[in-house]
């Protein structure tokens, strides 16, 4: 790493210069020099510690950015020095101080920064460097661009995963703790698709690439977590322009403060001008003016939120989204998929006129030639291999169901309309989700009730959103009533509405955000399949589950990178988190700093006030921005 | 095209300073820093030859924040 070499070179000069200016004014307070050779002794603490600011200074003002803060500080201390060289004081010390300090902020800004990046890149450091392929029977590490789709990796346990693909050899568990902030372990073995990313713990890996690196997870999220930050928020955009227009005002009321006063007094009051006091006061209000304190915390608290976001396994687009978030109110939920698993499972059977085991068998091998998802379940309800020479004569009946001959038997596995038409009498169930019927050589055999499974945490996610202060929750389904119905009274969502078909959806967002406070923000969460219209038309779009999803990836504004319902209500807190140290840093900076500018106006405040006002707010501020990071117990 | 570069810059607001820097270029089509991650991602404007609007890059963000640099 390149950069954060240099980085740490430059801090470790900047300190050295730190301390030794310090070391040179502790020992030039015990030389009794005067005059000339006071001054010449003065300036080498300052010079050592400064010359870079000056520097700047001079270029910002050639390059025509003259208000920046460097000028600022160039501008106070010459005029300090200036000011006790004209009154002969020899007071250079304030002067010397004030670079000092300022410079010690600087260093410490810098130093906490280069932490928490620190803190950030090891955790968000899932891009694999290399991929081992075999060649001649040994293995050889190379770029994994270079690997094409469906070449082998082999991938060796404390590895990363490079590439999406395909196990073809071994065995192992997969920390996946790097993409989404979980660190549930994976099991995979022969056959099962893998994502890069992930860590290698156990077994050697062979993987068949399905993908290209760049087009592979890790590649995405990647290019998602280095592209955020492009929006800026409002906060920033207020900061910066504030910072555009509060500069130059304080320079100009500073001109103002050292010039009027005096004329003034020598004008109309026949009082002696004072201007030695008038422009020390005047350089101590710009001093205590300098905006570094706003212009660095606040952007530095979005990257620290985003940061310590996708720490979390949370990405989050910008920092606007994340300002966007922070005002949610109302959270829309698409069911399948995010309240859901999206598979469906067998959940009961009933009325069975045989043993259960063997009626699910007689359904799953009657269903064998099927790939409807219904057939699918209950092949894996049954769990064992079908022997398909058991099955003959397979009759599928669109829509319907299947008949088709078992051990010789006639069986007939269907829906309401199935039973109709055999003319077999059958019973309703009161369960909800799909209803298999069966009947068995013209004979009713009970029903299997399959429907969908609510995601373990779906009822706690709903209730800490709600401890969270949402306003409002809805549910949005293409699912029949009955069902959703359901599913939304036992997470206890407050609004329901069903039987919608994609473009339904859309309407009933827009429905919703015409009818809602312009404050109040409106997030919609879905699994990105077929949703991305609605997760664009949502005043935030909430994405679960990116591990798979590209659609999600592009259309939602925050992805979060597992299935955990629970996460939307995390993520709600750690924009909040952040947000809330924006603000707290907005007041702080600006409050003191009111309140030592009508200090120094006054005259009350002198030079050392003034530093603490400028170097003090802004390792506070620093500080506090810092925190934004850390979202762990959130 | 998209093109990722290593930067280094000591303080947020620069960040934001030379993210702009960047975006007034002539030949970028939009540039991202990223601070935490000291990165700048550019996109090119069609038929624009990318070492060339990176020197200019450099130069123009070491206009408006002498302390940075852009590793090319």
């Amino acid at each position: 790493m390149k950069g954060t070499v240099v980085v740490r070179r430059k801090q470790k000069i900047m300190l050295a210069r730190i301390l030794a200016a310090a070391a040179m004014l502790v020992v030039l307070n015990f030389i009794p020099a005067t005059g000339w050779l006071r001054f010449v002794l003065y300036m080498a603490p300052y010079l050592t510690v400064g010359y870079d600011i000056l520097i700047k200074a001079l270029k910002g003002i050639r390059n025509r950015q003259v208000f920046d803060e460097n000028f600022l500080m160039a501008i106070a201390t010459v005029g300090a020095i200036g000011l006790a060289l004209y009154e002969r004081s020899g007071d250079y010390l304030e002067a010397v101080a004030v670079m000092l300090f300022y410079q010690i902020g600087e260093w410490f800004q810098s130093y906490a920064v280069g932490k928490s990046r620190r803190n950030i890149s090891e955790l968000m450091d899932i891009r694999p460097d290399y991929a081992n392929v075999e060649r001649d029977g040994r293995l050889e590490r190379v770029d994994p661009d270079e690997v094409e789709v469906g070449g082998v990796i082999v991938v060796q346990p404390g590895e990363k995963v490079p590439i999406d693909g395909k196990v073809v050899q071994g065995e192992s568990t997969l920390n996946t703790a790097a993409l989404t902030g979980e660190s549930l372990p994976r099991e995979v073995r022969v056959g099962d698709e893998i994502i890069s990313g992930c860590i290698n713990m156990t077994g050697v890996l062979k993987i068949e690439t399905t993908k290209e690196f760049g087009e592979s997870t890790v590649s995405k999220i990647l290019d998602l977590v280095e592209n955020a930050s492009s929006r800026k928020s409002k906060s920033e955009d207020f900061i910066s322009k504030f910072a555009r227009v509060y500069t130059p005002a304080v320079c100009i009321a500073a001109l103002a403060l050292a010039l009027l006063p005096p004329v003034v007094r020598m004008l109309f009051l026949g009082a002696p001008a004072q201007w030695g006091t008038w422009i020390y006061r005047a350089l101590t209000f710009l001093v205590i003016s300098c905006p570094c304190a706003l212009v660095i915390s606040i952007p530095l608290s979005f990257f620290a939120g985003i940061g310590g976001a996708s720490n979390a396994g949370v990405l989050v687009k910008g920092s606007n989204y994340l300002e966007t978030l922070s005002q949610t109110k109302i959270v829309v939920f698409d069911k399948t998929g995010t309240l859901t698993q999206g598979v469906f499972e067998v959940s009961g059977i009933h009325h069975s006129e045989m043993e259960n085991a063997k009626l699910l068998e007689y359904a799953a091998l009657a269903e064998s030639a099927s790939s409807h998802p219904i057939s699918k379940s209950l092949r894996k309800a049954y769990g064992r291999e079908i022997d398909r020479s058991r099955v003959s004569d397979i009759r599928e009946i669109s829509g319907n169901g299947v008949v088709a001959k078992v051990d010789g038997r006639e069986v007939a596995v269907g829906n309401d309309k199935l039973m109709n038409q055999l003319n077999v009498p059958f019973i309703p169930c009161h369960s909800t989700g799909t209803i298999i019927h069966m009947a068995i050589d013209g004979q009713y055999a009970g029903h299997i009730v399959i429907s969908d499974v609510l995601k373990p945490t779906a009822q706690t996610a709903v209730q800490s959103l709600k401890a969270s202060g949402m306003r409002r929750t809805v549910m949005l389904t293409g699912d029949a009533k009955k069902v959703a119905d359901q599913v939304g009274a036992e997470l206890g969502i407050d609004e329901i509405h069903s039987e919608l078909l994609p473009a339904d959806k859309v309407a009933k967002v827009e429905e919703i955000l015409s009818a809602k406070p312009e404050r109040e923000k409106l997030a919609f969460v879905g699994d990105g399949i077929n949703d991305a219209p609605v997760l664009r038309r949502a005043d935030i779009g909430i994405a679960m589950g990116a591990l798979g999803s590209d659609a999600a990836i592009e259309a939602a504004d925050v992805v979060l990178m597992d299935d955990d319902p629970l996460k939307i209500a995390k993520a709600i807190r750690i924009s909040r988190k952040c947000l809330r140290i924006v603000y707290q840093n907005i007041v702080f900076a600006i409050g003191v700093k009111l309140i030592c500018l009508a200090l120094g106006a006054l005259g009350i405040a002198n030079m050392w006030l003034a530093i603490f006002a400028d170097v003090g707010v802004m390792v506070i501020a620093v500080l506090n921005a810092i925190r934004a990071l850390f979202v762990k117990n959130l | 095209m998209k093109k990722t570069y290593k930067i280094d810059v000591d303080c947020a607001n620069c960040a934001n300073k030379m993210e702009s820097a960047a975006q007034n270029t002539a030949g970028v089509k939009s540039a991202v820093v990223n601070f935490m991650a000291l990165k700048m991602v550019v996109e090119f404007d069609e038929g624009a030859d990318p070492k060339a609007v990176m020197q200019e890059v450099r130069r123009n963000c070491k206009r408006v924040e002498d302390d940075c640099e852009v590793y090319l």
